[in-house]
């Protein structure tokens, strides 16, 4: 038995991309997963499962707020910025086994109203031990944790922040056609490499945003899917991976390589698709070096060679492999990716702000919690 | 040194049952790693479980605290209030001969000194009363 076409993206939804909001998470989360309940053409009440992300609106505000009758499903995938991408896998398992029809995914969170993002990490058991053993020395925040594997492959592999600005630069270029993106002000490579030094090598411009906002995605049996009122994007291959060392990244045999890694050939096993037939990709960007790792771990290019393959524009619309077509969490907003499950769905459907003409095969990547990834690859209904 | 111990947001270990061995160490000058007693892999940071035979039996051993530098960062940005360390500070990485790694701040070594492979030992700095914390310094 196989997940392989075993559920497709019915609805997607969002709200405004903002920096500044007195509204609430669960909000947020309600009017996006509304959105996407509509774009479905399906009412509230049709929804019998659900997986939030987990910090913000939970299943018993759903319950509560859309009137649920009956939920028959719900869970958390307690990966970080790989929930969102981790959840398909989730609900396609569930609709597999017959347990549900529609099952909704939710993010809402004032990621720069609320909290610094920072200060939660602490508290978290799967930060248990750098808590311990690696905050008392300073190690506390994303940038500084993921800085070392940057500079590793810098040193191993002769990769240069200019190959990073890349990144940046290309994903603003896609945000400033995208009205909803949070970031219009054109950047160049000189630009990033004047912005101010983070935790070296990451500089201002390598860092992702902080966001208030939601989007949320329905996903539906495909019996169902092909009826609804969008085009069904399927879901062709899916799957999780977990780093060795997953909890503390300085313990990783090779800390160049992250749980992608594993899950990727599985993904593409699944979908029986080559990375030559991908259209377009929506890659996780926390940082502009996570990109190039994923694209590496997916096997894009080999291990050390993601640094070449970047330059040029390579990433950009009509470039090698156009990603981040929507700006990203560097330049459109953070929302732990659920926005990159949104933008791949619109892209299948042929309706992004900045499309990839004729994109049939697109995959989607989460990454979170200090190396843990996940992937899907969709095609476009026949 | 921004060490002060009455911010409440000051980033101290709360060791348990499991890792108290390590901190009392740190307090005599030693790096102590756990070591499973079944099949001799050694490990770090401590925990219940070898992760090679699943024995729950371990002792510690002394560290010879030399290693090699494996990767670094160094930080610009006031992440937290409670920081340890004045910024700029360099974290580094090290590869222990032991086999296992360790991160800390760098103490007496220029940034631009800083090399992959390059040795360096383990040295400790005693910020008050029942909290030392390793730091990387040159051999």
């Amino acid at each position: 038995m196989s997940l392989r076409e075993a559920a497709a993206i019915t609805g997607v939804g969002e709200t405004k991309y903002m920096r500044g909001t007195d509204r609430t998470p669960v909000s947020l989360a309600m009017e996006a997963s509304l959105n996407a309940i509509a774009d479905a053409g399906l009412k509230p009440t049709d929804i019998d499962g659900l997986i939030p992300y987990g910090m913000g609106a939970v299943a018993e505000d759903f319950i509560t707020n859309f009137g649920l009758p009956d939920l028959r499903f719900s869970a958390t995938t307690p990966m970080g910025g790989a929930s969102p991408v981790a959840s398909i896998q989730c609900a396609m398992a569930v609709i597999k086994a017959g347990l549900c029809k529609h099952v909704l995914l939710s993010l809402g969170r004032t990621g720069y109203s609320g909290g610094r993002i920072g200060n939660r990490v602490r508290q978290m058991p799967q930060f248990r031990t750098i808590g311990e053993f690696e905050m008392p020395s300073g190690a506390i925040a994303p940038p500084q944790l993921y800085a070392v594997m940057a500079r590793r492959h810098f040193e191993m592999y002769g990769t240069t922040s200019r190959q990073l600005a890349e990144i940046a630069v290309t994903t603003r270029q896609h945000a400033i056609m995208n009205p909803r993106a949070t970031m219009q002000r054109p950047m160049t490579i000189e630009d990033h490499q004047a912005s101010r030094m983070i935790s070296d090598p990451f500089r201002l411009l390598d860092c992702s945003l902080e966001s208030d906002g939601a989007a949320a995605v329905v996903i539906s049996a495909p019996d169902i899917a092909k009826d609804l009122r969008k085009k069904p994007v399927v879901v062709m291959g899916i799957a999780e991976g977990h780093p060795d060392s997953p909890s503390v990244i300085t313990q990783r045999p090779d800390i160049t390589t992250l749980g992608l890694a594993k899950a990727a050939p599985r993904a593409f096993e699944m979908a029986g698709v080559r990375h030559s037939e991908i259209d377009v990709a929506e890659v996780y960007d926390c940082f502009t070096y996570i990109v190039m790792c994923q694209l590496e771990d997916m096997g894009f290019c080999k291990k050390g060679e993601g640094g070449p393959f970047v330059e040029n524009g390579a990433l950009g619309i009509g470039g090698r492999l156009p990603v981040n077509t929507h700006g990203g969490l560097l330049s459109e907003a953070h929302m732990a990716g659920m926005n990159h499950i949104v933008e791949l769905t619109r892209q299948l459907r042929g309706e992004a702000a900045v499309q990839v003409k004729d994109a049939e095969i697109g995959l989607v990547t989460g990454y979170g919690d200090l190396g843990d990834g996940s992937i899907a690859i969709m095609r476009r209904a026949a | 040194m921004s060490e002060t111990p009455e911010n409440p947001d000051r980033l101290v270990p709360e060791p348990t049952a499991d890792t108290k061995p390590f901190w009392a160490a740190m307090e005599e000058d030693r790096l102590v790693l756990q070591r499973c007693l079944s099949c001799k892999k050694i490990r770090n940071y401590p925990r219940p479980v070898c992760d090679a035979c699943h024995s729950m039996e371990y002792d510690w051993i002394e560290a010879s605290c030399k290693g090699t530098l494996h990767s670094w960062t160094i930080t610009h940005h006031p992440f937290h209030s409670g920081l340890t360390y004045q910024l700029p500070f360099a974290l580094l990485t090290v590869d222990l001969e032991e086999g296992v790694r360790l991160q800390a701040k760098a103490q007496g070594i220029e940034n631009s000194e800083l090399k992959v492979g390059m040795p360096v030992k383990v040295g400790f700095e005693h910020l008050h009363p029942g909290l030392t914390l390793p730091v990387i310094e040159k051999p």
